[in-house]
């Protein structure tokens, strides 16, 4: 068990981009029968996902919403000294998408720019690099940019996935400042269940080839994929979060002398209602202190935990606000933080159509 | 055992009668979500927990019902 701590470090603003295409899962029919539409939609809590445009990448939605963070909080851009983006579905193999960026963006020559490609646990892997780096003390501003677009990513012929995930982009400006008091983070690794949820080819195990990008019949249901594209194996993940997710939580507020109650918000990877709403209760959870998008914007990923405090906690977060943060997914990776927002400015929810905001 | 059968047919959201000697796979409600279902039951009400490999092994809802009861 890995515990990280900092000092004095913590979000001062956050904002979000969604593709503004809405696709309804209960009129997602044209492969699937209305009545398997309702049946998944009524299981998972999943009534509708925002689907990026073929021009439209995670590196757009992560623009358009660090455009709009900057201008609503006046930041001056020759602040932003580091410049991290955590994606899966980055622009190219090489270079990497937050070098683009930081030219995009128009930040100088001497930011830090690099790439985290984790998965759904990756906002807080990423939230504890830059706080170590930031903590380190010559660093003005950071930046942290979270994007994925993984309708691109599964197969809309596979059941068990066509009905889940969506896109979405987000920007956090992390600052120093003492008034943020201490963070704890676990992060946690088993590579031993690496096979639960993968795309296993187009990487340098498995090059692309025409062999690869074929779309077969996987199982006796009928679901087709190609090697291209993601699965899952539902019950096996299920299984690894019912016995993870809760353990980690409750040693992470033991570590950290926290009780549950202590929290104002607890914020989970969005992955589907079943799943969320299973440790909630497990947990023994206050409902209210658990927001959740899961029915408006699906799973996107590890882009699922910024863009609902950003779509539930506006107007939510002056003053002093404790909150726990919790994720899980590919890899598999878990990871909780304590995680103190002290008047966090959220911008508006922009929306965005072939690569721009509209 | 009546118990379970009840908690079974109500989790995977089945109208008819669910026997012991019924093989699961079979019944139209089967799918992933009911599996799912079925994991949280067994999680939930007799604390067991079990990997789709050995999952797979299993053929009727007895089998299942012998598992959430073993000791």
């Amino acid at each position: 068990m890995a515990f990280l701590e900092f000092e004095g470090v913590g979000i001062t603003a956050l904002g979000a981009a969604v593709p503004k295409r809405v696709i309804r899962n209960r009129e997602y029919t044209e492969i699937w029968t209305q009545e398997e539409a309702n049946e998944i939609v009524e299981k998972t809590g999943i009534e509708e996902r925002r689907f990026a445009d073929e021009t439209t990448c995670s590196s757009d939605l992560c623009f358009v919403a660090a455009e709009k963070v900057i201008a609503d909080n006046h930041i001056n851009k020759e602040e932003i000294e580091l410049l991290v983006f955590i994606s899966q579905t980055p622009d190219y193999r090489m270079p990497a998408t937050s070098v683009t960026l930081q030219h995009r963006l128009g930040l100088p020559n001497g930011t830090i720019a690099f790439d985290i490609t984790l998965g759904c646990s990756a906002f807080l892997y990423g939230l504890s690099v830059v706080y170590g780096l930031m903590e380190q003390g010559n660093l003005k501003k950071a930046l942290l940019l979270d994007g994925e677009t993984r309708s691109k990513v599964y197969s809309p012929r596979d059941r068990r996935s066509a009905f889940l995930f969506g896109d979405g982009g987000v920007a956090a400006i992390i600052e120093r400042d003492k008034k943020f008091g201490r963070s704890v983070f676990s992060l946690n690794s088993d590579g031993s269940r690496a096979d639960l949820i993968m795309i296993p080819a187009g990487g340098y195990r498995h090059m692309s080839s025409a062999e690869t990008v074929v779309e077969k019949v996987v199982d006796e249901f009928g679901n087709m994929r190609s090697d291209e594209q993601g699965y899952m194996r539902g019950g096996d993940v299920f299984n690894f979060v019912i016995r993870e997710i809760p353990r980690d939580i409750k040693n992470t507020l033991y570590y950290s002398n926290h009780q549950v109650e202590d929290f104002d918000y607890i914020i989970f990877h969005q992955a589907n209602n079943f799943i969320n709403s299973y440790i909630a209760k497990k947990l023994k959870l206050d409902f209210n202190k658990v927001p959740s998008t899961i029915a408006k914007f699906g799973n996107t990923s590890s882009v699922s935990v910024p863009l609902t405090i950003v779509s539930e906690l506006k107007g939510k977060l002056s003053g002093k606000k404790d909150l726990l943060l919790s994720a899980f997914g590919v890899g598999m990776t878990w990871a909780t933080g304590i995680v103190p927002f002290v008047d966090c400015q959220i911008s508006d929810i922009m929306e965005v159509e072939d690569g721009h905001a509209v | 055992m009546n118990e379970f059968l009840n908690l079974f047919k109500e989790a995977i959201e089945r109208e008819d009668e669910v026997r012991l000697e019924d093989e699961f796979r079979k019944y139209d409600e089967w799918d992933s979500m009911a599996y799912l279902s079925v994991i949280a039951l067994m999680d939930d009400k007799y604390n067991k927990q079990m990997e789709e490999a050995e999952f797979n092994t299993l053929q009727t809802v007895g089998d299942i019902y012998e598992i959430c009861t073993k000791n």
